[in-house]
Parts: C-alpha cells; sequence; structure tokens
C-alpha cells in the first residue's frame, strides 16, 4: 500500500492565492523583456558590444605582474568561439593567446552581452574585443612611453612587452601603472593593419578540444562541488496537466532519497547518488495522478490549424517598380514541421545556496537574462543571484538549458547549504524543450517575356522564435508552481534580423516584390529559437522557387540566379561553388540529382553557396549524398578551421533537418521521447565528401558564420532531388517512401 | 561489494549490482568521459569498452562487469600524452560541442583493435549506433581513417 497525498485542494488553493499573491510579488528583479536580452546602448557610434558595455576594463584587465584577463558576455556554446575570441584578443593586444586568462558570461565577471545567438557573437563580442585591445595596447604603449621618456610612436609591443628602440623594455604589468584602465571606449582604435596579422586568420586549434578528448571536466554535467546531491524532476505529463496525488511518503522512504519537493504541479526529488535519485525519480512519477491538460491538434492538420490562429501581420518588404507583364505565373506553398534541438546530452544545471547567495553553474545561452529570470521567480535581488556558464552539450537554440537552471534554482533554495545538480532525462528534455516552430509559406513569383522575375509575392505563417527568458514565466518550472508565473506577451523579433520571417526578403532584384510575416503570438506546442530560424523553410522556399522559374525560362539555375542578383559578394560564392563543384560538367545519370542554393544569412551575415549531388536509391527511398561543395564568405575570417568545422555541421545538421526530421505528437501529447521516436542522421546517411570554400576578406568586418548553411542546403537538396526525381517536393522533411518508385 | 576493473585499476564499490555501470563510472569513480545521453541505448555517448567490446554504459549493469575489464576514453592516455585515436581526432579538430566525442572515440577504438585497416564503409556501418547532433562526422570519420592508415592501433588478441 502506498500513501497519497491529496492535492487537489492544495492546488485549488493555490491557484486562490494566484491572482492577488502574483500582484504582491516584490517588483525588485521584475525582468524585462528585451529580444536578445542586451542592456541598453550607451553609445551607437562605438564598435560591436562596446555600444552597451563601453567600459575598456569590462573587457581588459592587466595585472601589476602583466598578467592579461580577457572578459566576454558571450559563451561557448560548442561552436568554437572561444578559441576565436581569444585569437581575436590576442591578436590585437600583441600576446600570446596561451598568456591570457580567458573569461567567458559569468555575471559575477563579464559584461552583459545578452544572448549567444543568432551567429552574433564574433560580430558583437570578436568586434568589442578587436577594438578595446586595440586601444588597451595603445594605453600601456603611453603608459611605457611615459616612464621611459621615449616618444610612443617609437615604441613596439612583443608578446606583452613594451620595447623602445634604445633595447629598454618593460612588461604590460609596469606599463598599466599610471594607466586607468576603467576608462570609456574610443570611437576610433589605433587597429593593426589586417595584412600585419598573425594569430587572426591562422586556425589556432581550438583551447577546449583536448579535455574533450581526454575525459577531463568540460561540461556542467562534470561539476562536482563538495557535499553536492542530485535531484531529478518529474515533468506533467502533457501541457496544462493538473497534479492530482503523488506517493510522497513512499518515496521519501527510498534509499538515499534526502527530500521530495511539491509545489502545485511541480515535483522533484533529491538524493545522495545520482543512480538512487534516478530511482526515486521513476517511482515518483509511476505514482503520481494528473488531470490531463488541454489536447494538442492533430498533427496532420497542423499548418491548418496554425493559419487558423489569431496573427500579427507584418510587412516584411514592398518593393515598387515598373510593373511588366507577366509571361507565366507559379505559386507554391512549403512547409516545416516541428522540428526537435535535439541536443545529445539533456539539459543539466547545478546551483547552490550559500548565506542568502546563489549560485548557478548553467549551460544558458544567456547569463544575465537568465539570473533575471531565477531572481524573479525566487523574489531574491538581482545581485544576490550569480550565473555563471559552464559548457553543456550543443544547443542549436533555446533548448532546455533556462528550465533546469531554474529546476536547480528551486531545488537549491531547498537544500541550503548543499549544491543541487540536476539533469533532465531524455524524454523530459524532448517532451518540454521548445521547438523549432512549424512553418507554412506561400509563394507567387512572375516570369516576364524576357525570362527575368517580375513579380514576387511570399507569405509566412510561424509562431514565436524567441521565448526565452524574458521574465520568470518563460521558465518550465516557473510555470508549475502552486503560484505559478505567466510569461510575458510573444512578441516577433524585431527586422532586419527577423524570426520567422528571418531571410523572407530574397536578396535578388526583383522589381515588385511583397514579403508579409504573419507572426503567430499563441500557438499550441512551445516554440523558441533554433539555429536559422526561419531562414531554413524561406531559403528552401526561395531557392526551390528560383529553380522553378529557372526551368520555365530555360535558363541553368547558377546563370538564372546571377541574372537576379547585384551584389557583388553574393555573385563571387556563386561562381565560386558553381567553379569548384563542376556545376557545368555535371552528367546526367539515372536517380543522381544536382542542387544548388544560396543564401546570405539574415541578408547581413555570412555568404553561403553551394551545390550538391546527390542519388536516390529507388528500392529503399534512401537519399545518398555524394558530395556537397560550398563557397563562404564572412568578411575577415578569425579561424579558417573553425569556420569550416561549423559550415560541416551546419551542412550535415541541415540534411538531417531537411530530409528526416519531424516531431511526432497527437491530441494526447508530445510522442518523439527518445531517438526512435525522432530519429536523425546517423552515419549511413552522412555525405560522401564535403568540401568548404573560404573567400577571406582581410580587414573587413566579421560576419556571422555558424547557422549560414542551413538554409543554403536546404534550397540545394531541395532541388537536387526535383532533379533526380523529377518530382518537385515542398514540405519538409524530405526524404521517406514516397521516394521509392 | 562489487569489484569493477576500470583502465586496469581494480576497485571495491558497494553499488547495487542493478546500477549501469556508467553512474559508477561517472560518481563513483569520478571519470567524466562517458556521458548520460539517453539512458536507452539509443545514442552511444556513453559507450565503454567491457572485455574490449564497444557497450552502452548506461544499460550494461554493474553485474555484468564483474571479473570483467572495463576501459573508459582515460585510459587511452591525457591530454599531455594522448594516445593514437585522441591525437587524431585532435588533430582534425573532429570535436563541436564534444559531448559525443568520449563514445565515438571508444567505439571506434574497438573497431581499430579489430580490424586495424577498416575501409570506408567498414567505418561507417561500425559507427552507426553513435550519434551526434552538431554534424562533426566528416571530420571523425576523417581522424578515424588517419589512425587506420598510421595502423598505430595495434590489434588486441581475444581475451
Amino acid at each position: 500500500m502506498t500513501e497519497t497525498v491529496d492535492l487537489r485542494r492544495r492546488a485549488m488553493l493555490g491557484a486562490g492565492v494566484l491572482v492577488v499573491g502574483f500582484s504582491l510579488l516584490p517588483q525588485r528583479a521584475r525582468a524585462e523583456f528585451n529580444a536578445m536580452g542586451v542592456p541598453a546602448v550607451a553609445n551607437k557610434a562605438l564598435a560591436g558590444s562596446l555600444k552597451t558595455n563601453p567600459m575598456l576594463d569590462a573587457w581588459i584587465k592587466i595585472a601589476p605582474d602583466g598578467k592579461a584577463t580577457v572578459f566576454t558576455g558571450k559563451v561557448e556554446l560548442g561552436t568554437g568561439v572561444r578559441t576565436a575570441l581569444l585569437q581575436i584578443a590576442a591578436e590585437q593586444l600583441d600576446l600570446s593567446p596561451a598568456a591570457i586568462t580567458f573569461i567567458t558570461g559569468d555575471t559575477g565577471r563579464t559584461p552583459n552581452e545578452g544572448y549567444t545567438a543568432g551567429s552574433h557573437t564574433i560580430a558583437d563580442s570578436g568586434t568589442a574585443l578587436l577594438h578595446a585591445a586595440a586601444q588597451v595596447r595603445a594605453l600601456l604603449v603611453q603608459g611605457a612611453a611615459a616612464r621611459l621618456k621615449v616618444d610612443a610612436a617609437k615604441l613596439v609591443t612583443r608578446n606583452g612587452v613594451v620595447i623602445a628602440p634604445d633595447g629598454r623594455s618593460m612588461h604590460y604589468g609596469e606599463a598599466v601603472r599610471g594607466v586607468d584602465l576603467h576608462r570609456t571606449a574610443q570611437v576610433k582604435s589605433p587597429l593593426k593593419d589586417a595584412s600585419s596579422y598573425s594569430v587572426i586568420g591562422r586556425s589556432l586549434p581550438r583551447v577546449d578540444i583536448p579535455a574533450k578528448l581526454t575525459g577531463g571536466a568540460s561540461y556542467v554535467q562534470d561539476l562536482r562541488l563538495p557535499h553536492m546531491v542530485h535531484a531529478r524532476v518529474v515533468r506533467p505529463p502533457a501541457y496544462g496537466a493538473r497534479l492530482l496525488s503523488a506517493d510522497i511518503a513512499g518515496v521519501q522512504r527510498m534509499p538515499g532519497v534526502l527530500k521530495v519537493l511539491v509545489d502545485g504541479n511541480y515535483l522533484a526529488v533529491v538524493a545522495r547518488d545520482e543512480w538512487q535519485c534516478i530511482l526515486a525519480m521513476r517511482a515518483l512519477s509511476a505514482g503520481a495522478k494528473w488531470a490531463g491538460g488541454p489536447p494538442l491538434p492533430d498533427a496532420a492538420n497542423i499548418h491548418a490549424t496554425l493559419r487558423a490562429l489569431p496573427a500579427q501581420d507584418i510587412t516584411v518588404e514592398n518593393k515598387k517598380g515598373a510593373t511588366v507583364a507577366a509571361a507565366l505565373t507559379l505559386k507554391n506553398r512549403y512547409t516545416k514541421q516541428y522540428v526537435l534541438h535535439g541536443s545529445i546530452g539533456p539539459s543539466c544545471a547545478v546551483a547552490h545556496l550559500a548565506d542568502g547567495h546563489l549560485t548557478v553553474w548553467t549551460h544558458t545561452q544567456g547569463v544575465y537574462p537568465l539570473r533575471a529570470a531565477i531572481a524573479e521567480m525566487l523574489s531574491m535581488p538581482l545581485d544576490a543571484v550569480r550565473c555563471i556558464h559552464t559548457e553543456g552539450s550543443g544547443c542549436y537554440g533555446q533548448n532546455g538549458a533556462d528550465d533546469v537552471a531554474a529546476d536547480a534554482a528551486l531545488i537549491a533554495r531547498a537544500m541550503p547549504g548543499l549544491p543541487v545538480r540536476v539533469q533532465l532525462m531524455r524524454d523530459q528534455e524532448n517532451q518540454w524543450e521548445p521547438y523549432a516552430p512549424a512553418i507554412s509559406s506561400e509563394l507567387s513569383a512572375s516570369l516576364d517575356a524576357s525570362g527575368k522575375i517580375c513579380d514576387w509575392h511570399y507569405e509566412l505563417w510561424s509562431g514565436s522564435h524567441n521565448e526565452r527568458p524574458g521574465n520568470a514565466g518563460k521558465l518550465i518550472p516557473a510555470q508549475l508552481l502552486a503560484k505559478p508565473f505567466t510569461p510575458s506577451p510573444s512578441e516577433p523579433m524585431p527586422l532586419p534580423e527577423g524570426g520567422g520571417d528571418r531571410n523572407a526578403a530574397p536578396l535578388y532584384a526583383f522589381a515588385n516584390s511583397k514579403v508579409m510575416n504573419h507572426f503567430l503570438p499563441k500557438t499550441p506546442l512551445r516554440t523558441s529559437a533554433m539555429r536559422s530560424l526561419g531562414a531554413h523553410l524561406n531559403l528552401f522556399a526561395i531557392e526551390g522557387m528560383m529553380d522553378e522559374l529557372a526551368a520555365a525560362a530555360h535558363a541553368d539555375p547558377v546563370a538564372f540566379r546571377l541574372r537576379h542578383m547585384e551584389d557583388a559578394r553574393a555573385r563571387d560564392v556563386i561562381n565560386r561553388a558553381a567553379r569548384q563543384f563542376g556545376w557545368d560538367q555535371r552528367k546526367r545519370r539515372p536517380d543522381h540529382g544536382f542542387g544548388f542554393a544560396f543564401g546570405q544569412y539574415k541578408n547581413l551575415m555570412a555568404y553561403v553557396a553551394l551545390a550538391v549531388e546527390i542519388k536516390v536509391d529507388r528500392s529503399t527511398g534512401a537519399v545518398h549524398i555524394l558530395r556537397v561543395t560550398a563557397a563562404v564568405d564572412c568578411g575577415q575570417g578569425v579561424s579558417p578551421d573553425g569556420i569550416r568545422n561549423q559550415v560541416e555541421g551546419g551542412i550535415l545538421q541541415s540534411a538531417s533537418w531537411t530530409l528526416y526530421e519531424r516531431l511526432q505528437f497527437g491530441p494526447e501529447g508530445i510522442a518523439s521521447v527518445d531517438w526512435a521516436s525522432y530519429p536523425i542522421m546517423r552515419y549511413s546517411n552522412v555525405p560522401a565528401k564535403v568540401d568548404v570554400i573560404l573567400i577571406d576578406r582581410p580587414g573587413t568586418p566579421f560576419l556571422g558564420v555558424a547557422e549560414a548553411a542551413q538554409g543554403p542546403m536546404a534550397g540545394a537538396l531541395g532541388n537536387a532531388l526535383a532533379d533526380a526525381t523529377g518530382k518537385r517536393l515542398r514540405d519538409l522533411p524530405l526524404a521517406g517512401a514516397h521516394l521509392m518508385s | 561489494m562489487n569489484t569493477l576493473t576500470v583502465n586496469g585499476v581494480r576497485h571495491t564499490l558497494d553499488l547495487d549490482p542493478s546500477t549501469p555501470l556508467l553512474y559508477a563510472l561517472r560518481n563513483q569513480l569520478e571519470l567524466n568521459g562517458a556521458k548520460f545521453g539517453c539512458g536507452l541505448g539509443q545514442c552511444g555517448a556513453c559507450t565503454v569498452l567491457l572485455d574490449d567490446q564497444p557497450v552502452f554504459g548506461c544499460l550494461t549493469p554493474m553485474a555484468a562487469c564483474e571479473g570483467r575489464s572495463v576501459r573508459t576514453i582515460e585510459g587511452l592516455g591525457n591530454a599531455e600524452h594522448p594516445g593514437p585515436m585522441q591525437a587524431s581526432f585532435i588533430k582534425h579538430q573532429a570535436a563541436q560541442c564534444g559531448y559525443c566525442i568520449a563514445g565515438m572515440v571508444m567505439r571506434a577504438q574497438a573497431l581499430l583493435e579489430q580490424n586495424p585497416q577498416p575501409n570506408q564503409a567498414q567505418i561507417r556501418a561500425h559507427m552507426e549506433p553513435n550519434l551526434c547532433r552538431c554534424g562533426t562526422h566528416m571530420r571523425i570519420i576523417a581522424a578515424i581513417s588517419e589512425v587506420a592508415l598510421s595502423r598505430q592501433v595495434k590489434p588486441r588478441s581475444k581475451p
């Protein structure tokens, strides 16, 4: 027999308290909603994140012994930015990268750069470090000049030492005496000439990789603090489900269990040992009784369901040129299903409440916004909460990272003095993460008699791509409490970067073009940012239509793109990818297809053109990617090998999304609870060959690149499949039994 | 009491025999390499070698390890002196987030110990159980292929 506690009465009481209680909550820690979580602009003339964090010593500190510490508000998500940012600082400081102590996102130490997201890191933080480091080096030279009584122009710096023409020298620690780095950055920086770079533009091996290959403590999952205990949560079986009863006393008696937490619909268990904790979680989950929440819609009609929801209409582009008679008009519909971030490691966090201060080690993308949301959730002052970024498994956008950090914070509050480690289980990560939204779009385009596009009309329907905290209500644990927090309203992400409408406006030059985004603030499944946001489907649609129009105009797909492209750098990557791939030499073979696509990420960041060759096995429907050639221009490259690694990853990840991925769900809830119910690309489907060619632009601004290949790869695969099978597919994912002949 | 031999060292632990090997390695022995990914044997993040065969640490109970030899990535080398497979992964920068990588290395190690010169198709087929979400597969395959070509991993005689 099990003891049960009737929670219905408590839940109702909790609900009754809600209205009164919420308005009485302290306001001090209420988080402001901001799309990227960054502070206000202090001086918009400054470079990169210096705009919002203008003090030089927020970025660089020089100790009396000459040791340099460099700070960034951005964090390592597995893309290699820790190394690239370090390279930038080292270059302009004239220090060896190994001589720099480098600190990433930590509310106790680093500037607030909002979220590490949207391929912004090198452009925002890298640019700030480039300029801050150049200015600090100039100040060190001035400091040395005053002490050596030599004209600053005659001094040189090398490896942390300022050297005079007569051979006298002093290290940076001596040079910084009498120099106050606590000063506002200048608009102009004494930057080195790009042609003299010796660290930027070199493929410095990533500083994090050796530990990851040798069992080092690389991840928050590996954090072991003295007296640390383990916790697991029990999430409701579906959105909106209410806890009726749970076998709390029974679970409390299990070996190693220290505490069972119940708060409204929130359930968690704490134990000394992780495996004991998992067994207790299983028992707690098995014994819990829930009242079901509202049913989810039928997956088969999801796009019709979404299109019927209230929308906020946003004009993305409305270009009206000369009216030309259309010789031909094509009209197509494109769809994408909900897609899972699918981190290999379920989200994890460690939190420790001691002496009224809470420390949270988290793989969040934004330590500052998360701190604000956690402080609000716990009614703690902001400065009593510290969030320290510690790497996790790759997230690719908002996964369960923020939620599990809130779990750790809530549980640590109940276990004062003891560090608490919480990791989600695979099914919890999958069922509760905010998915990449399902999107549908319609595109109508016309050719004139000369074979040029004279009219373009695109509309898309998408839920929110930004449900980051935000406020405490954006965190799942905070929504489950007896006094629940309400998420702040969903807002569309502002243009020009956009959310669902990212890359909705083509970069091609059309006389007439209208692009509309129908933003759906409330949709049935929880959604948020996933790499490339709407660009994945939008570029799939644009690039697919370009191929269909090229065929209608009896033009080669690459030549047809160039016919409509005025941007010189875009033309360069298109030409380069085509040449390197051997586009003009491609030979028609049965069941083989060739596809080409182009995109400039957000029409602002890196340019990517790529060509693919595939083979469809008509007996099984399997798609084999034989080769991919990509040409990339991301401005001044920091680490060529790092860029190639990211672009290769983007190509492979997009191949998986585009060909195979679809979240399974039904009225009863989310069904993709594991890798069997949510298959992703495995080795047997990996391309045989991927070549990435970089077009370097020394001295030009850094252009974000990590998410730049996903959209073009989707477009190229769609085009290659149409070429191979003669049948155009417009609903993602593309692979499946329908490819069998 | 259970005995567990890991990377050549014998440990005596007081764990329920049904405890999965993964938790003993991570918590009792404080080894970071093997990772929790799914707990279902579907992703391979927890791959370690049990008597030279790759197994899912999340599904292998302690009871199955009694009297047998477990090897983890920590047993192949360290950051200062990495083993051939680790060195090749580092050389090829075959990691992005790296969460899957220790599992990849151990599965690859098992292959080369059994078949020192696999071809590309054999490498891919052997690596099929392990998932990577960052899309680092091309580099992982290149890193394994280079070790195979160099014949640096010696075949293990059958125990």
